[in-house]
């Protein structure tokens, strides 16, 4: 019989769709001069929301909602965990950012919930339907976040890029689950798994690269990258920091279990594995080298960005729970360590109106608080110790070496080497430059605040790692035993 | 060594360790014009992690031999990390040797006033990350420690470098890429490593468990990780030709980063090789110590010939070093424990005589504004102190009798002799290149006739003394009672079951493996 059992089941996400529609009208009904309200009154919602989540994680068992149409189990809630973090640190660190914005609104709180929801969707979807359904929700509120600058031409035509690639992206995506419902009669996992059988057809291999190719592109996985860059420039930087950790790792999370669930074993099973090697091997070394003659700041770390999805692509190709759980172990201190930089890059573009890396000149003397949490983030993402990074590298990279897979760690490990060059360069321009007409860019509130603990839980998790790779374990294990 | 606490460890070492981080962290909260007051809490940091590693270099049984002083707690369980510290004869010398010359780098940066707190702040982490490296038992926290010193240098060297052949942001970003690059295949190396200890179950990074499971390495695995562990320390320790970031790096960098990255960061390279390679992986030890013992000779010839030739006194202490270090490459290469002793010993010996060096160059570049040896000339005449500091360490350099450095290369070529004999002759040879140009700098530019232009030079004095007077004094002391630092040497070597790694070697000859 069916399961409807949505109160243990759907708790956060019912509590965070009614939080964004009362914000659509308190936005609607408040004057604008009393919308400056709208910040905290969305931080204490998600702060509310990710701590019944997190007790959610420990204590509430795993079941599932109308036969397995939407799962609850710790590989969704450590997922939701992160999204609702992520969400919290981006709108902690976006109070002044939007304020300024000269046709201010209301809906910007609502629609970064409602693209929460729809990732938490993502996560814990057990058949495609409901998946698409999330990856759309969450899609249409970027779209809209992304154009939210209307007087700006850069992003206005990042809008319309995003849009029309994604557009494009997601009906590649219902291509391959057409194809997929028309092998198998089903759309859910487990019966899709079952019913693609062990032959290889050319329909079944085409329908895994669709999808592959949907995902991939959310992902930003070379080659569906390129609108990355473009897009994460235009974009208002703290809905660019939203786009690169948490929808990035939303696709992730529907990429793991789609790939491990269905693909994993089946006709398609080696050739996905060589294509997948392929991949991440690009994404790693296009993505690193491609970050090197930037000089954009946002441009950088959309190309760092490209690399990191490839350094936890490594992590499904193991295609074991090491490798899961190196996934989900780098994808949360990946949210500290970008929000961390994109913290800093936010309160530098608010107070100078500048994203270039010369702008940051001299930030040491300017602002010590600001220059050393951009080190230390920059420094995570490049897998120096003692930083988070480097723990979550050794994990993906173990996981894949001991699959047999020696090639693709050496790429890793060479080329996150690499990525120090362009994030050291960074680094120089703010502690050697001496920035003598910029203004001095004090740090203060709630900024301060997302600065801070994003460096705390950066170096805190680097030097003891022990409870978030509990419970990253205790996630995969409940996805892959 | 043993006591009630619930580990069973001692916390000697992690107090060691703790005391530069704790003299960091007041300073990080110090108005930043209080450069006086930042300078003597650095100082007293370090102070008390000399005294302190002084108390152990003496408080080690030297009979019991092993670690000793050791802790563990375990850290990441599912992977297998423990913090585990602990030091024994191949360490403790190191780890005397890093807060020697940690704490006389603090007064050769005396008159430091630009950004002087950041500049503190750092130069504590890096000598905390160093000391840190030698005191890790477990290779997970040995690699963490070792990384941690990358990006502060490279700061350090672009802020407060200088500019002379090379910009210092070009120095500082070499040295930074060449170490990183090496790292990577480290780390390559280490997680394989690290998986086929695992084969069996019970992951584990500690040192001793990694050379207790050598059944379950093949040759050509053992082979190949050494390798890529040769790769990774041999760029560390500027072995040829891997080295040129050495010169270059140490010729841009203020003079407390030269003092450290010469003296002990470099020698990282060499315990690593001693400690993981020759321990953990001997058959990959004995197939890669031809190529070992080729490269050293190019280090010690080599790079003594391009010596001759420097005109910037730094450029001629950066090729120096390089060309000892191959002195302790022939060592490691010719795989018996006399050779090994030499080598441990040779790497603290040059430690203490490149930062004495190192120091003095700094102080005549802080007074006469170049490093330029024609420029220079007679400045014993103005700064008699300085040029005795100079002088001892260039004695030491070239192995004079009496200075530790001298039995250290004794020893070394004693181990080395009967295995290596032309590699070793060859060496030998390179002594004579030494005596050269060490000779020719000191003539140079301390004595020849009075240069007027340099009457109102002051001598150094006060706080800028301590790095002659300390250095001084541990080269003559360990070069006149030698039995202080090889008796502790010599404890390790034995103690650690490195004759019985080394039979295994030569019975897998007899076998016919190779």
């Amino acid at each position: 019989m069916a399961d409807f059992n949505i109160a243990a089941v759907l708790t956060p996400e019912v509590a965070l769709a009614a939080m964004a529609l009362i914000l659509l009208a308190i936005g609607l009904l408040i004057p604008p001069s009393a919308r400056k309200g709208m910040m905290p009154l969305t931080a204490f919602s998600l702060i509310g929301v990710l701590s019944y989540t997190l007790y959610d994680f420990f204590y509430n068992p795993k079941t599932s909602f109308l036969n397995g149409l939407y799962w609850h189990d710790q590989f969704a809630v450590y997922f939701k965990i992160l999204f609702l973090a992520a969400a919290l640190l981006v709108v902690l660190s976006s109070g002044g950012y939007i304020q300024k914005i000269p046709k201010y609104r209301g809906e910007f709180y609502s629609l970064i919930l409602t693209a929460t929801l729809g990732m938490m969707l993502m996560a814990g979807a057990g058949e495609f339907i409901a998946m698409y359904i999330g990856l759309e929700l969450m899609t249409i509120s970027f779209y809209i976040l992304v154009a939210y600058l209307s007087d700006n031409p850069r992003s206005s035509e990042a809008g319309i890029k995003y849009l029309v690639l994604g557009a494009t992206s997601s009906a590649i995506l219902l291509y391959g689950i057409s194809l997929i419902y028309g092998l198998t009669g089903s759309t859910q996992f487990s019966e899709v798994a079952s019913g693609i059988g062990a032959t290889f057809s050319p329909a079944s291999f085409l329908a895994t690269v669709f999808i592959l190719a949907g995902l991939g592109f959310k992902i930003s996985l070379v080659p569906f990258h390129f609108w990355a860059p473009d897009i994460y420039e235009g974009a208002p930087t703290p809905v660019t920091a939203f786009l690169a950790i948490a929808s990035k790792a939303a696709a992730f999370a529907a990429l793991i279990r789609v790939y491990l669930l269905t693909m994993n074993s089946q006709a398609f099973s080696a050739t996905g594995q060589t294509l997948l090697v392929v991949l991440a091997s690009l994404t790693m070394i296009l993505g690193n080298l491609m970050a090197i003659p930037q000089t954009n700041i946002k441009r950088l770390l959309a190309y760092s960005s490209v690399a990191q999805a490839g350094y936890l692509m490594v992590g499904i190709i193991a295609e074991s729970a090491a490798g899961v759980r190196g996934v989900l172990f780098y994808a949360m201190i990946y949210v500290f360590a970008n929000m961390g930089a994109f913290a800093v890059a936010t309160h530098v573009s608010e107070k100078q109106g500048s994203d270039e890396i010369r702008d940051f000149a001299g930030l040491a003397r300017r602002s010590p608080l600001a220059a050393v949490v951009m080190t230390a983030s920059l420094l995570s993402l490049a897998g120096i110790p003692p930083l988070a990074g480097f723990v979550g590298k050794f994990y993906l990279f173990s996981a894949v070496m001991g699959k047999g897979y020696t090639a693709i760690a050496y790429i890793g490990f060479v080329m996150s080497m690499v990525s120090v060059y362009y994030y050291l360069l960074v680094v120089k321009v703010m502690f050697l430059g001496e920035g003598e007409d910029l203004p001095d860019v004090p740090v203060h509130g709630a900024t301060k605040f997302t600065m801070l603990f994003s460096f705390i839980i950066t170096i805190a998790i680097g030097l003891y790692p022990t409870p978030l790779a509990q419970m990253a374990i205790a996630a995969a294990q409940s996805l892959v035993p | 060594m043993s006591s009630a606490l619930p580990s069973g460890g001692s916390f000697l070492l992690p107090f060691i360790l703790g005391a530069p981080l704790l003299a960091m962290f007041v300073i990080v909260f110090m108005p930043k014009d209080e450069t006086k007051m930042i300078k003597i809490i650095a100082a007293m940091g370090t102070f008390v992690a000399m005294a302190l590693s002084l108390f152990a270099f003496f408080a080690y049984d030297r009979s019991l031999g092993g670690m000793q002083f050791t802790l563990t707690i375990p850290w990441v369980p599912d992977l297998g990390v423990n913090l585990a510290f602990g030091v024994d004869g191949l360490s403790l010398p190191m780890l005397l040797l890093t807060n020697l010359i940690g704490f006389s780098s603090i007064y050769a940066s005396w008159n430091m006033e630009n950004r002087a707190k950041e500049f503190f702040v750092l130069l504590l982490i890096l000598i905390t990350g160093v000391m840190g490296t030698f005191i890790a038992r477990d290779l997970f926290i040995f690699f963490l420690f070792y990384e941690i010193v990358v990006i502060p240098i490279y700061i350090m060297v672009i802020i407060w470098g200088s500019t002379k052949r090379v910009s210092k942001e070009y120095a500082g970003m070499k040295l930074t890429i060449y170490l990183l690059i090496g790292s990577a295949f480290l780390l390559v190396g280490m997680v394989a490593l690290y998986l086929a200890a695992a084969k069996q179950g019970n992951p584990t990074f500690m040192f001793d468990q990694l050379a207790a499971r050598q059944n379950l390495y093949s040759a050509p695995f053992q082979k190949a990780a050494f390798g890529l562990m040769l790769f990774g320390f041999g760029s560390l320790i500027s072995m040829f030709p891997f080295h040129s970031w050495s010169p270059d790096g140490y010729a841009g960098a203020p003079t407390a980063v030269s003092m450290i990255h010469a003296g002990v960061l470099k020698k990282i390279g060499g315990y690593g090789l001693i400690r993981l390679g020759v321990y953990v992986l001997p058959l990959g030890a004995k197939y890669w110590a031809p190529v070992i013992a080729a490269l050293a000779i190019a280090n010690v010839l080599y790079a003594a010939f391009i010596a001759l030739a420097q005109k910037d006194l730094k450029y001629v202490i950066g090729y120096s070093s390089v060309s000892h270090m191959g002195y302790v490459l022939i060592a490691i290469a010719a795989l018996n424990p006399t050779s090994i002793n030499g080598a441990v010993a040779m790497m603290f010996a040059h430690g203490v005589m490149s930062a004495l060096i190192f120091s003095m160059i700094g102080f005549i570049y802080e007074k006469t504004h170049t490093r330029n040896i024609p420029d220079l000339g007679g400045l014993a005449h103005q700064m008699p102190r300085l040029a005795i500091g100079f002088i001892i360490g260039g004695m030491a350099s070239l192995g004079l009798p009496s200075t530790v450095n001298f039995i250290s290369e004794f020893t070394i070529f004693m181990g080395s002799i009967r295995v290596l004999p032309v590699q070793a002759i060859l060496g030998i040879a390179g002594i004579i290149f030494t005596a050269v140009y060490t000779l020719r700098i000191i003539a140079n530019v301390m004595f020849g006739p009075r240069r007027p232009e340099w009457d109102q030079l002051k001598d150094i004095r006060g706080p800028e003394l301590v790095p002659l007077i300390v250095l001084g004094l541990v080269i003559f002391a360990a070069g006149i009672f030698p039995n202080i630092l090889f008796g502790l040497v010599n404890s390790g070597v034995t103690s650690s079951g490195l004759q019985k790694v080394l039979e295994t070697v030569s019975q897998a000859k007899m076998g016919g493996l190779f």
